[in-house]
């Protein structure tokens, strides 16, 4: 039997609504399919998880962001995917900085909020992006998402 | 922020400043620039940034960083630490 997809979902500041509602539908579509996947962000965005789902019947593992980085540049830990929701500056830095630890993975930089064009132009690594003006409703941004991962049929 | 909350900091840049202006600014200012890779460790803290990520070093003594936080955003920093600097004297790419 084939290993298991591994994928790291790298989280933002929660202050934008979308995000966690988006969050959950990546992890639950990734999951759903086979992948082991891990989301990793500051604790206020995994206590914001946590608590919206607490029998973990949709996010599954979780790890604060310190504590993931470290594993990634002491290579206790690897991606084939890695999805990284980015709605600021620092957002942006991370989807850098996760780049350059996983310079094999698949890098999905999902890039949102009220004005992400001009953030998206900050990117000069190679990714693929998904960019959408979103703030609190997800739709527009949940269907490209869909597109992009070939869930367009996904009802979730 | 951690292990550098906990020491003595002095902020260069205001929160809010992008981390390409913090670069711009470590590269413009200061006469000794050290460039390292996102993950390096640093007053046992791991720097994150687009690569390369650009140091400074005042008098010898201080180490002026980036520091990104997911809420707050960048942070550009001056920690004294002279085995600090003696440590990316010996290992970080040096400014040409």
């Amino acid at each position: 039997m084939a290993d298991k997809k591994t994928a790291l979902i790298v989280l933002g500041c929660p202050e934008v609504p979308v995000q966690q509602a988006l969050a959950f539908h990546v992890v639950h579509n990734l999951r759903k399919r086979g992948s082991d996947v891990m989301v990793t962000g500051n604790p206020s965005v995994l206590g914001l998880l946590k608590v919206s789902d607490p029998e973990k019947v949709y996010i599954g593992q979780t790890k604060v962001l310190e504590n993931c980085i470290e594993d990634l540049v002491g290579k206790k830990r690897g991606a084939d995917l890695c999805v990284i929701f980015a709605h600021n500056d620092a957002g942006i830095v991370y989807a850098a900085t996760m780049r350059h630890l996983l310079p094999e993975s698949r890098l999905v930089v999902i890039i949102f909020g009220k004005d992400p064009k001009p953030l998206a132009a900050e990117i000069n690594f190679p990714c693929e992006t998904i960019v959408e003006k979103a703030v609190h409703n997800p739709a527009a941004l949940k269907t490209k998402i869909n597109q992009v991962f070939g869930w367009a049929a996904s009802r979730t | 922020m951690g292990c550098i909350e906990n020491l003595k900091y002095d902020m260069i840049l205001p929160l809010g400043a992008s981390f390409r202006e913090c670069r711009e600014y470590v590269e413009k200012h200061y006469p000794e620039v050290w460039y390292v890779e996102p993950g390096y460790k640093l007053f046992d803290e791991y720097i994150i940034g687009l690569p390369p990520i650009a140091l400074g070093i005042e008098e010898g003594a201080k180490i002026i960083f980036p520091y990104t936080k997911p809420c707050h955003g960048t942070y550009l920093l001056r920690i004294e630490g002279v085995e600090e600097v003696e440590r990316v004297r010996k290992t970080a790419k040096k400014k040409k």
